[in-house]
């Protein structure tokens, strides 16, 4: 009974991780089979024609591949920092400073979680049309610039900041701001790091948005570009596809194994899921 | 150096409460004020507002003559020991301690981390460095000050504090319950450290603690709060030997006072059950009142008080001994009784005490303290 009892989580653990991970070994599986064997549901891992170096190079080159993930890049990095920029010192202000308002602003704040960007999509589009941004960078970046949700995580995590030692701060000197970048987000490090994992996965792997408002396709970021890649192909070989799903998947899987621990942290310490 | 802290008129409130009611304190230059009393009675939140963590709604503060009311916290040239130390988490020892002087300094692009190291001048940071490592010789943590404040014991940490508070000499010195989160034995310890460190510095120290025992073993004065106002300003012995209130009375000493109900008759004599106790109440204030009677003035005696004895505790030199009074159960009093005097005292005995009446404190129904002399009668 007590090795039952030992056992089932790892069982339970283990079927979940497997669900999980299956489209993720089916994706990598295509990636190296030869078209005829692609819509064979083995998922026996060695194909009897070893198409891996066809696929990859034919992804690689079929479409500026390069070209989509420095789009990516540029596009993930712009968010991410802008909405950092501005979470951070708007979660400082509302979990430690006391000025009128704070509690509906923090309300204000969590029922803005509750927005989709789907319904903001026409108003954003009509807008940046207006203003002749389509087709940039910038129309791909600016609706996702201030980000409630990275104000409500890090708001969850400053608040368990001491208080005495941002008031021992500010007798000895220091600025607010010093306080808010120096200390208090010094200490919330693993929220940072939970928070561009977030950030960063979600818009590295954005199709909806990028779709509205970019039809340059020197501008398509990795998920669009693939869009693009298939229209060329007409969908006809997937094992190529495949590669290059595996190609975009690849650095948001490093990216994830890098800040692991603090990505953990981060969630667990701040209540968020 | 040192400066005097001035409070006019100060008034606090959160939502309906008043916090403080009107406070006049004049803490002397080089002194060291302790302000005592229960959680709540607003001690911290007037040391909040010196430190200028806290804006009064009423009242202005001085340091050394000058208003500083309107200014902010790091403008005012005070330093501060936390209870929790507040030591910042990612820094070293050495850093900590550098930080107020960095801070006061270094301009702003110095203190950047990489750019700093270059725009910084190489003579402030001798001098910085200089200042630190005295601090920490005056506290014995040279020793630590390479490693991170998660590293150090509780009392470490409190050296660290001190350290980083005393590296700038800073016009005053305040400390909110900073020895609270040590054991007995290391607070009885640092308890002699800070006096010495007042000493030897002669600076101005205000001192917030509800122990009552750090209060008067440190202090040149001691002012005792309760519910926002300063009920008595006075030295560890004016406030033992004439509490003003019977709070000062009952909040000031180990074991605690001995309260008995008693009446003043109109005549002015104090009785106890109907006995006289050898005591007159001045001025015209008949009726209940209140008396007490510290546990060494009370004394075994041949007739007195009927007491039936409960316990004694044995603290090395001196026992206590708690008992009831026969004439009301309900009714606690605890004596002292010197180690060698001879008497034997045991549970459930009944014995007779009394007490010389001019050590007696008496307070009338609202509890101030009633002038009182003794009569020429034996107490009884």
């Amino acid at each position: 009974m007590a090795r039952v009892r030992q056992f089932l989580p790892h069982l339970v653990l283990g079927a979940g991780a497997f669900i999980v991970l299956l489209p993720f070994y089916w994706m990598f599986l295509t990636s190296i089979r030869s078209p005829a064997e692609i819509f064979d549901v083995s998922l026996w891992p060695i194909p009897k024609q070893f198409d891996m170096a066809v696929n990859y190079e034919r992804a690689a080159s079929q479409v500026p591949m390069m070209r989509f993930m420095l789009n990516g890049l540029i596009v993930c990095l712009g968010i991410l920092i802008v909405q950092v920029a501005t979470a951070v010192p708007a979660a400082y202000a509302l979990a430690k400073l006391n000025f009128p308002g704070r509690k509906l602003l923090l309300t204000l704040v969590i029922a803005a979680l509750c927005v989709p960007i789907q319904a903001l999509a026409l108003p954003l589009f009509v807008g940046l049309a207006k203003l002749d941004l389509l087709n940039t960078y910038f129309a791909m970046m600016a609706p996702f610039f201030l980000s409630v949700f990275a104000i409500f995580l890090f708001h969850q995590s400053f608040r368990s900041y001491p208080d005495e030692i941002i008031e021992a701060a500010r007798m000895d000197g220091f600025s607010e701001m010093e306080i808010c970048w120096g200390l208090v987000l010094r200490g919330s490090l693993p929220s940072l790091a939970a928070f561009s994992v977030f950030s960063v996965v979600a818009h590295w792997n954005d199709l909806y948005w990028p779709m509205i408002v970019v039809t340059d396709i020197n501008l398509a970021p990795p998920p669009l570009g693939m869009l693009f890649f298939s229209d060329v192909e007409s969908g006809a070989n997937y094992g190529a596809l495949m590669a290059g799903a595996a190609l975009i998947t690849a650095p948001m899987i490093v990216c994830f194994l890098l800040a692991r621990r603090h990505f953990i942290a981060g969630i667990t310490m701040t209540g968020v899921k | 150096m040192q400066k005097s802290v001035e409070l006019t008129g100060i008034g606090k409130g959160f939502g309906a409460d008043d916090v403080l009611k009107n406070i006049d304190l004049s803490v002397k230059p080089g002194e060291f004020l302790s302000l005592v009393g229960m959680s709540g009675c607003g001690k911290s939140t007037l040391l909040r507002i010196i430190a200028g963590l806290e804006r009064p709604d009423r009242g202005s503060v001085a340091i050394g003559g000058a208003d500083v009311t309107e200014l902010d916290p790091s403008a005012r040239n005070l330093a501060m020991v936390f209870q929790s130390y507040a030591l910042y988490p990612h820094m070293s020892v050495r850093q900590n301690i550098a930080t107020p002087l960095r801070m006061r300094r270094l301009s702003l692009a110095s203190r950047l981390p990489l750019i700093g190291a270059l725009a910084a001048s190489a003579e402030v940071l001798r001098e910085i460095n200089k200042s630190v490592e005295q601090a920490a010789e005056t506290l014995h943590i040279s020793h630590l000050l390479d490693r991170k404040p998660a590293q150090l014991s509780g009392g470490q940490r409190q050296r660290v504090a001190l350290a980083r508070a005393l590296v700038r000499s800073p016009a005053a010195f305040l400390m909110d319950e900073p020895l609270s989160n040590l054991d007995a034995k290391l607070r009885a310890h640092m308890r002699n450290e800070l006096a010495a460190l007042h000493r030897r510095l002669g600076a101005t120290f205000i001192y917030v603690t509800h122990d009552q025992t750090e209060a008067m073993t440190m202090s040149d004065r001691i002012a005792l709060m309760s519910e926002g106002r300063i009920e008595q300003l006075g030295t560890p012995s004016e406030l033992y030997e004439h509490p003003a209130t019977l709070t000062v009375a009952r909040f000031i000493g180990t074991p605690s006072i001995n309260l008995v109900p008693v009446e003043v008759l109109p005549n002015g004599s104090v009785s106890l059950f109907g006995q006289a106790l050898g005591l007159a109440a001045a001025g015209h204030n008949a009726g209940p009142a209140t008396l007490g009677v510290r546990a060494e003035d009370v004394s075994i005696t041949p007739e007195g008080l009927p007491l039936r004895v409960q316990r004694t505790e044995t603290h090395g030199a001196d026992r206590f001994v708690h008992g009831h009074l026969q004439a009301d159960e309900a009714l606690p009093v605890t004596f002292r009784l010197s180690i060698g005097a001879p008497v034997a005292v045991n549970s459930d005995d009944v014995i007779y005490v009394s007490f010389p009446p001019e050590r007696a404190h008496l307070f009338g129904r609202d509890g101030s303290r009633l002038a009182a002399f003794p009569t020429d009668r034996v107490a009884a």
